[in-house]
């Protein structure tokens, strides 16, 4: 797919950003900007501090109000849409989350239902279905019943993902679920996320900071800067030392290990190459 | 506070059912209890047989009826209704120092009954209940709307601040009153310091409506208040219409609290700490905590004012003074229990 297919056409897309511009009140964040995600994969934003990836993952999810243009899911304007209803399609993980104190997981899992409730809030056999399914999916059906506060950050963010998974919705938002934690921890839920996609069919977009990671799970690259959406790919296409430089201000090396097929971002670090040469020498 | 889940670390619904039963079992034995105690203590088989067929004939049935029973049943009332006003309000501004007070409820109360007596005189002590109520209701929507005049509009955090503000300034008002005229307000002491006693059945009979609608609607509630605690962006990402849910508890809490002092005064203490005491016991989600802080604040009133009433023969302590006096003992053991 090329990045005139993402920008504008491919208009079968569940989920399209349409010419959109949005911000924090005075302040204008994201400009013109227009995406189709594509169906059934898992699509990363990167892009520096600031470049807009949380704002746009936020006015996809309906929770920012766009200036100007428009998000569509299903053909219909997100944001005139019910928001119960579009819960039922579309699930959000916001950035750094903080659970009530001494909530266990099975609760916090189970306010994934909402959306599926109705006005007498009646908890059914399918509800308590889903919310076990979401647990075992996560990986978090052995501390279910432990506050979730007590928990380390890699478990805490796999019950935050949990409860997602429990609103059993065909399109999930992620911001930066693995900010923050070790390398094994973002590994094992990248590994998640793309089973997730690949083996689920779920479309999931997913802002991410670390580039080889991103690099290595995305089926399709968007990077940001200044509000714009600078090129939009598959990783082999995208994730190349001249568009880091263009996107990030970053000198990188960027090679692919023929062994794995993986991508290496190597930032050509001017002091740390200094000292490991005098070192050598 | 430590990270545990609560006592019952597993909840499962018919435990929780089972639970609240429980504890509906005791309000009633604490009911008949209340009813008992008193200048003229009298047998439980009399009380149920009053309560259960009246004897218009019977002296001690006139007892029950025309000065027990409205008081208990007021208790009950102001127990529950200030209990659940103080777990919302925890609830929606994320503040577990929150209680019902926090709008400038309490302090709206006092002002404007302490500055009616001031100027029409003791006579207006009758009218005590629904200057009070008026006195909260008219102090919540001044704190309202100066938070929509600050630049971030009425957030949790300006509707604190402001009800903080206004709370502390009419608090100040009430003392220079007091400083100035000492006498006139003897027989407003009790009232301040919250008490059940002196209020008719018909006071009851004009604010349990609100109150029960305001219960049944919190009831309704709660549960999206435990998605609300989760942070704004979440509650949203769940198809939860944020500002309106928060707009709604608030409205609940004012209905809850601004009835609850024209029966009892500006009440302390239960508001504040019942909903932690519900925590310790069913956990975090509101679910359970809002039906469990109107059973226990109700229990714990009707034992709190049996006390009060016979503490000190022939006469009575203001209920609000045992509630704090009783109530801190007992909810530092039960930290102390849950911190194990």
């Amino acid at each position: 797919m090329t990045e005139g297919q993402l920008a504008a056409g491919r208009t079968n897309a569940r989920l399209r950003a349409a010419s959109v511009s949005a911000g924090y009140g005075a302040t204008p964040i994201l400009s013109d900007v227009s995406l189709s995600v594509p169906d059934g994969q898992l699509t990363a934003l990167i892009g520096p501090n600031g470049s807009g990836k949380s704002t746009l993952l936020k006015t996809m999810a309906r929770i920012l109000a766009p200036e100007r243009g428009s998000v569509l899911l299903d053909g219909k304007a997100i944001h005139q849409s019910s928001t119960k209803d579009v819960a039922r399609s579309l699930g959000l993980l916001p950035q750094g989350p903080v659970p009530p104190e001494g909530l266990t997981v099975r609760e916090l899992v189970a306010q994934g239902r909402f959306p599926h409730q109705g006005l007498l809030q009646q908890w059914t056999a399918e509800d308590a279905a889903a919310v076990g399914q979401a647990l075992a999916t996560a990986g978090v059906a052995d501390f279910a019943d432990r506050a979730v506060d007590s928990l380390s950050g890699g478990q805490r963010q796999r019950c935050w993902i949990a409860m997602v998974l429990a609103q059993q919705t065909p399109i999930l938002l992620l911001d930066e679920p693995t900010t923050f934690l070790d390398l094994k921890v973002q590994v094992d839920l990248m590994e998640m996320l793309a089973d997730l996609a690949h083996t689920g069919g779920r479309t999931l977009v997913v802002v991410l900071h670390d580039l080889s990671l991103a690099a290595s799970y995305a089926d399709t690259l968007v990077m940001l800067r200044d509000g714009r959406i600078v090129c939009a790919g598959a990783p082999h296409e995208v994730f190349t030392a001249d568009r880091l430089k263009a996107v990030f201000d970053l000198e990188a090396r960027v090679s692919w290990d023929a062994e794995t097929g993986l991508p290496v971002c190597l930032p050509l670090a001017p002091q740390a190459q200094r000292r490991r040469r005098t070192r050598a020498a | 506070m430590t990270q545990a889940a609560g006592l019952l670390a597993r909840r499962s619904g018919s435990l929780m059912a089972l639970l609240l039963m429980a504890l509906a079992g005791a309000i009633c034995l604490l009911f008949a209890l209340h009813i008992a105690v008193g200048a003229k203590p009298l047998p439980l088989g009399t009380v149920i047989e009053a309560l259960l067929a009246r004897d218009p004939k019977a002296f001690d049935h006139s007892i029950i009826w025309d000065l027990r029973l409205p008081r208990a049943l007021i208790a009950i009332t102001v127990g529950a209704a200030l209990a659940v006003s103080g777990a919302l309000m925890q609830g929606v501004t994320r503040n577990p120092l929150a209680d019902p007070g926090l709008l400038g409820l309490m302090a709206g109360a006092s002002f404007a009954v302490v500055m009616t007596s001031l100027v029409f005189g003791p006579a207006m002590t009758n009218w005590a209940p629904w200057i009070a109520a008026l006195g909260a209701f008219v102090t919540a929507l001044a704190v309202y709307a100066v938070a929509h005049w600050t630049p971030g509009g009425p957030t949790p955090l300006t509707l604190t601040l402001t009800g903080a503000v206004i709370s502390a300034f009419l608090a100040a008002l009430v003392s220079i009153v007091h400083l100035l005229n000492e006498d006139s307000f003897d027989n407003l002491r009790v009232w301040l310091s919250g008490s059940l006693s002196g209020r008719s059945l018909e006071t009851l009979g004009v604010t349990a409506p609100p109150i029960i609608v305001a219960l049944l609607l919190g009831l309704a509630l709660a549960p999206r208040v435990t998605a609300l605690a989760m942070g704004d962006d979440v509650a949203k990402g769940l198809g939860i219409k944020t500002g309106q849910l928060k707009l709604q508890l608030l409205v609940v809490v004012v209905v809850l609290t601004s009835s609850a002092v024209a029966l009892a005064g500006p009440l302390g203490f239960v508001g504040l700490v019942i909903p932690h005491v519900a925590r310790l016991l069913v956990g975090s989600d509101y679910r359970w905590i809002v039906p469990f802080s109107a059973l226990i604040g109700a229990a714990f009133l009707l034992g709190t004012d049996t006390l009060a009433r016979i503490a000190i023969p022939p006469r009575e302590i203001s209920t609000g003074i045992i509630t704090a006096m009783v109530g801190a003992p007992v909810f530092i053991q039960l930290v102390r229990m849950r911190a194990r």
